[in-house]
């Protein structure tokens, strides 16, 4: 499966790929509707963290013993068998925040824009490049294949 | 010859074993018993029945060809009523007996009620199963007012799903604050106004003396009086105070029982091929550092995950539970775990931060260097972070005031610890 990797040392916290994460769950899909136009701005899947001189971006890592997918109570945090994506399904999620106990990261939020659910990284539905690794200006993030 | 897998209990510890179980051996033949006439379902989504804000097929905790697709035989409607340790079979109540070489008891708890004078008239209920949901649901409409006894998880969830039906109602709670078993004072007092916000009167250091009953109509439940001489009209009265772990099969066929089913670090009982997971059990867990039951859905799941490998030829250790609650009943967001009021002079820390106009409220317990508990209201959403770090038995102390701060995140972790996350190692889970 793919991965994004977070590399520290190549991050220069411009949070570009918070921008494009929420542009890319918008309805529009365009970055000035996005954030000026739609009624309701998506929740970003990816945060920066900046101390000082050091920075880095992370979202949720589709860990192979996901913690948050064995604890979650409805069923609605769930591994994709062909993917190995760790994906929510918010039909299914009555936003009990045992997830967000459970993540080990703190990569999964409260989805501000939809009310009583959490927000997650989806690496964009699986297809091509995540908007956050497209638009990192510096390769912070990076598409890699693990086994 | 394949290996044949009875599990007996099909919640989330019966469908973890399943899983845990297919993960090693394709082939094996899966057999599940419920005593429930349903798929799994999310059994804390019965508030959300009871509230009419979900169906059956809403609650469904594995899609619906979950036991085709697996491969698992799931018998329902049917209890389990004799287990032979020796013959290596199980009995059902309607006479069937189940061969097998390897035995999950996930078993679950049954709901303590008391010997309260009345608590055996109509219009009394229990609030653990979805049939207990469906009982009360059909009752809704010609009810006005209700009381629940106990100011626990499940006692404040079908309160609030009776409050949004428009009843009116009173819970009682025996202690001095509610939620007192997932929460410190500070927390049950936020949660408590909230709750009061919503319009449900809270009664605290008191309980249900009697139930009185109408003289026709089979005794219906009119009122009750409580310890302290008040009498409060009720058309319903729920029972939530608590469940304890069921163990009648495991103890009728010889197995180890102390509190709970008795089981190691791999989830085996003292016999042979049988393993218990879940609410019927006690089992180790960390941030107490005790054996006890700690009847949580993801402590289920994750036990019967490693029953589950074990039962299948696997090694996994299960990593320990310990008591672990979120909430978001009638808008709070709040979320704790582990030892929450640590014993005074016994090498324990607290630190802790309350911002009660922004309705914040953080507090770490810590246990010489490790963390033993923690405690977020209102913003929780890194809160994992520190739940993580004390499921991997981390050394905090350097940095646990960061934790509290605003902002918070792997950034304030020490570099080599914050490489390991970004990585995706994590070592608090281990099937």
């Amino acid at each position: 499966m793919k991965r994004i990797v977070a590399r520290e040392e190549y991050c220069i916290g411009c949070r570009l790929c918070e921008v494009h994460c929420v542009v890319q769950h918008s309805r529009t899909k365009n970055i000035i509707k996005a954030f000026k136009k739609e009624r309701v701005r998506p929740t970003a899947r990816i945060h920066v963290e900046e101390s000082g001189p050091e920075s880095f971006s992370l979202q949720c890592r589709h860990c192979d013993e996901p913690s948050c997918v064995y604890a979650c109570l409805t069923g609605a945090m769930h591994k994709d068998e062909l993917t190995g994506a760790v994906v929510h399904d918010p039909e299914r999620c009555i936003g009990c925040w045992t997830c967000l106990l459970f993540c080990p990261n703190g990569a999964i939020a409260k989805d501000a824009a939809h009310g009583k659910v959490v927000a997650k990284c989806d690496l964009c539905g699986g297809q091509g490049t995540p908007a956050c690794v497209e638009n990192c200006p510096n390769e912070a993030l990076v598409l890699e294949e693990v086994p | 010859m394949a290996r044949r897998y009875v599990i007996v209990g099909n919640s989330a510890g019966g469908v973890g074993a399943a899983e845990g179980i297919r993960q090693v051996d394709r082939e094996g033949q899966i057999t599940i018993v419920s005593d429930e006439p349903y798929p799994a379902y999310s059994r804390p989504m019965i508030s959300k029945y009871l509230a009419g804000e979900a169906d059956l097929a809403h609650m469904l905790y594995r899609p619906a060809d979950f036991y085709a697709k697996q491969g698992i035989e799931l018998l329902t409607g049917t209890a389990a009523s004799a287990l032979d340790l020796q013959a290596h079979t199980l009995t059902l109540a309607d006479g069937r007996r189940l061969a097998w070489d390897q035995l999950l008891l996930a078993t679950g708890g049954t709901p303590f009620v008391p010997r309260t004078e009345g608590l055996d008239r109509e219009g009394v209920f229990t609030f653990t199963t979805l049939d207990d949901a469906k009982r009360l649901a059909a009752k809704l409409s010609a009810a006005r007012r209700a009381v629940v006894i106990g100011g626990g998880l499940i006692g404040i969830s079908v309160a609030e799903a009776l409050a949004k039906k428009n009843l009116a109602v009173s819970v009682v709670e025996l202690k001095d604050r509610i939620l007192n078993m997932v929460l410190d004072e500070p927390a049950s007092v936020i949660a408590e106004e909230a709750v009061r916000r919503a319009g449900v009167e809270v009664l605290c250091n008191t309980t249900v003396a009697s139930v009185v009953g109408r003289p026709q109509n089979g005794g219906a439940v009119v009122s009750v009086f409580l310890d302290n001489g008040r009498e409060v009209p009720c058309d319903l009265l729920v029972v939530a105070i608590g469940v304890v772990p069921r163990t009648d099969l495991a103890k009728a066929a010889g197995l180890k029982v102390n509190r709970g089913i008795v089981v190691d670090e791999h989830m085996a009982t003292d016999a042979p091929g049988v393993y218990a997971c879940g609410d019927c059990v006690e089992a180790y867990d960390f941030a107490a550092d005790v054996v006890r039951p700690t009847p949580v859905w993801p402590n289920a799941y994750l036990g019967g995950r490693t029953a589950g490998r074990n039962m299948a030829g696997d090694a996994a250790v299960y990593p320990g539970g310990t008591a672990c609650s979120s909430l978001n009943y009638f808008g709070l967001s709040l979320v704790s775990a582990g030892v929450l009021l640590p014993p005074a002079n016994d090498g324990f820390q607290v630190l802790s931060r309350v911002e009660p106009e922004r309705g914040l409220y953080r507090k770490l317990v810590l246990r010489g260097e490790q963390l033993a508990g923690l405690i977020y209201v209102g913003d929780i959403n890194r809160a994992g972070i520190a739940f993580g770090l004390m499921r991997e038995g981390a050394a905090v102390a350097g940095f646990a005031e960061e934790l509290l701060a605003d902002g918070f995140g792997l950034i304030s972790l020490p570099r080599e610890l914050r490489q390991s996350r970004l990585e995706g190692k994590f070592n608090g889970v281990h099937p």
